[in-house]
């Protein structure tokens, strides 16, 4: 058992682009779920529209790259207004079955064999982020005592400050007489309403807000691989942003990045752990594990313990027993 | 029972529904509001006069709730149009209707679970700069307003008895005392006009007396009071004036002496019993006035959910 490799393994998906664009995923849903209570299924549609937004306006539209970020974020905004336009005034249900579907339809849009001329089809589109990475002041490595590569710890020093300000913005405005109107319309709407606050344009602010992060998430997953691809951005990215955003405590400024080093940390160390113990033949000849078998026995395993924490803590990590109680009442 | 006597306006002016009132805050006309087949209000028409306690009573499904909702823009009418303070409301979203000085309660009391009582005082403050979401981001531009806002809410929890109370979520509190909160908070819009919808219903006898005493201090204020209530003995108490719906209609108004001797309302909703002061049992009515009278039995409100725990 190579335990410094299992480490630096770990700690490199714990602290690498994935867990950066996850935690910034669920700090956008952490604003719409947690502190909104607008229930969107469909974040892995924020992050296609800003990956994309991207992607396409540097390659087919030949926008600069530094502008192109700005398209993708913008769209991100026109995406919250489309959907909470005709949802927002309906109830809470609805929105999840509207942003839920409409991932779906974009991730469907960009595949088409129609567009692929633009959109870039199943292949998707690389190669948009040379502007970016040609400012890379890092070079040879590697950085230890991770060993990311130059190109990796560029992105990274950009990335994480970027969740740091999130996580500033959603502090400040938490804590500010805004957030206790977007707090108070999750509890009860209409009490809201009767004392004077227009909650459907609170609502839609969100939505932008969660939104606007959402495509930051989707920029920095795209950029992580300097490709992006419509399968990227399915169900599965909404439901980890979900269970993330979950793990790390629900409505907790915070628990978005704790959630997302942990969750992204423990289904890599249990990969390399797991392929570890079988090689080194730990693992006993009745127990029906092989290394082809790994990366679903750890998401079995991940899902398990989602599960347990649902029942023995369900406030996540960081979340406040208390306040389950209360909604229990 | 205790009757308050009742203010000279309302000895003047004549017992019959839609009457005009000599100075009145609230003027409905032809409001009608359908749920397909069942006409729900039909309120021809109907003033509230400023500065004087109105109760609106009636059968369940009689529409009180409904004309609630309709007045204060979280339903919208068929027909019909109103003035408050001789400004026409009608078409104007909810929110807006608060910043007109209108301001509501539920029936279902809508304390704000996860946010605590002060938090909860303080959102019904209008006005507020911090609530614009630019403006949330710097706290020197709120932070002042906030402090006053604070200490006006303290004062109000004070007189509600709630101070001690003041960093505890909302949903911890017990039912009456989140009642005394939903009405505390709407007092922060600093209202003109204050609807409460049977803010009396699962409250303990003590807590009622001092629902009472809050709801005769508002109009002591100088605040106007329309309030749906259920329990007569309430409504005898504190009201100056009694409007009386069934099945969407206004059937009687008058000083609240007046109409428990009403005999369309002992038909309607009291029952004769009441009328003769034996308490809420059922009349003896025609065939024809059965159904009527199963509404009217079933006039106290179920027990509810969030209340009584």
């Amino acid at each position: 058992m190579d335990w410094a490799l299992i480490l630096r393994s770990t700690g490199q998906a714990a602290f690498g682009p994935v867990a950066c664009y996850y935690a910034l995923a669920a700090a956008g849903l952490n604003i719409h779920i947690g502190y909104t209570g607008l229930l969107n299924f469909g974040q892995a549609a924020f992050g296609a529209v800003g990956a994309y937004g991207l992607a396409v306006a540097v390659l087919t539209y030949g926008v600069p790259f530094w502008a192109a970020l700005f398209i993708g974020l913008l769209g991100s905004i026109v995406l919250a207004l489309v959907l909470g336009l005709p949802t927002l005034r309906l109830r809470s249900d609805y929105l999840a079955i509207v942003t839920l579907a409409a991932a779906e339809i974009i991730r469907l849009v960009v595949r088409s064999v129609r567009y692929t001329g633009t959109l870039g089809g199943t292949d998707g589109l690389q190669a948009f982020g040379d502007d970016f990475f040609r400012l890379n002041p890092f070079d040879g490595g590697p950085y230890t005592p991770l060993q990311f590569r130059p190109d990796q710890v560029w992105l990274l020093v950009c990335a994480w400050p970027l969740v740091g300000l999130v996580l500033l913005v959603t502090f400040l405005l938490m804590r500010s007489p805004w957030g206790r109107v977007i707090k108070a319309i999750r509890e009860d709407e209409d009490a809201v309403r009767s004392l004077g606050k227009n909650t459907y344009w609170y609502k839609m602010q969100s939505l932008m807000l969660g939104g606007v992060f959402g495509a930051m998430a989707g920029i920095v997953f795209a950029m992580s691989k300097q490709s992006v691809n419509p399968d990227d951005y399915g169900t599965r990215f909404t439901f980890i942003t979900l269970a993330v955003m979950i793990l790390g405590g629900t409505a907790r400024v915070v628990g978005p990045v704790v959630g997302s080093v942990i969750y992204i940390g423990v289904l890599q160390f249990l990969d390399v752990f797991l392929r570890q113990a079988i090689d080194a033949g730990l693992v006993p000849g009745w127990v029906p594990i092989d290394v082809n078998k790994v990366a679903i026995i750890r998401l079995i395993f991940v899902g398990v313990t989602l599960v347990l924490l649902m029942i023995f803590r369900p406030q996540g990590i960081l979340g406040d027993r208390r306040e389950v109680a209360i909604r229990d009442r | 029972m205790t009757v308050d006597a009742s203010p000279s306006w309302a000895a003047a002016i004549p017992h019959e529904p839609g009457v005009a009132k000599p100075d009145p805050i609230l003027v409905v006309k032809g409001v009608n509001r359908r749920f397909g087949g069942l006409l729900a209000v039909d309120v021809d028409h109907l003033e509230v006069q400023r500065g004087a306690i109105t109760a609106l009573i009636g059968p369940n499904g009689a529409g009180k709730t409904t004309l609630f909702n309709l007045l204060t823009g979280f339903d919208q009418p068929d027909q019909g149009s109103w003035l408050f303070a001789d400004r026409d409301l009608s078409g104007v979203p909810a929110h807006r209707v608060a910043h007109h000085g209108m301001v509501r309660t539920f029936q279902l009391t809508k304390s704000l679970a996860l946010l605590t009582v002060m938090e909860n005082m303080k959102l019904g403050a209008t006005g507020q700069r911090g609530e614009r979401f630019w403006g949330a981001l710097l706290r020197p531009l709120w932070g002042r307003q906030e402090k006053e806002i604070e200490e006006r809410a303290g004062v109000l929890l004070e007189q509600f008895k709630l101070l001690h109370v003041r960093d505890e979520f909302a949903g911890a509190l017990s039912g009456g005392q989140r009642k005394l909160l939903e009405m505390a908070r709407a007092l922060m819009v600093q209202p003109d006009l204050v609807m409460l919808d049977e803010p009396m219903a699962g409250v303990n006898p003590a807590l009622k007396q001092s629902l009472l005493a809050h709801v005769k201090q508002l109009r002591a204020d100088g605040m106007t009071v329309l309030f749906v209530e259920h329990d007569m003995d309430v409504v005898y108490d504190i009201s100056d004036w009694v409007v009386v719906l069934a099945q969407g209609r206004i059937i009687a108004e008058g000083p609240p002496a007046a109409i428990g001797a009403n005999p369309k309302v002992i038909d309607a909703y009291l029952g004769t019993h009441f009328a003769e002061g034996g308490g809420e049992a059922l009349g003896e009515l025609g065939p024809e006035e059965n159904l009527e009278v199963d509404e009217a039995g079933l006039g106290q409100p179920a027990p509810e959910g969030p209340d009584g725990a």
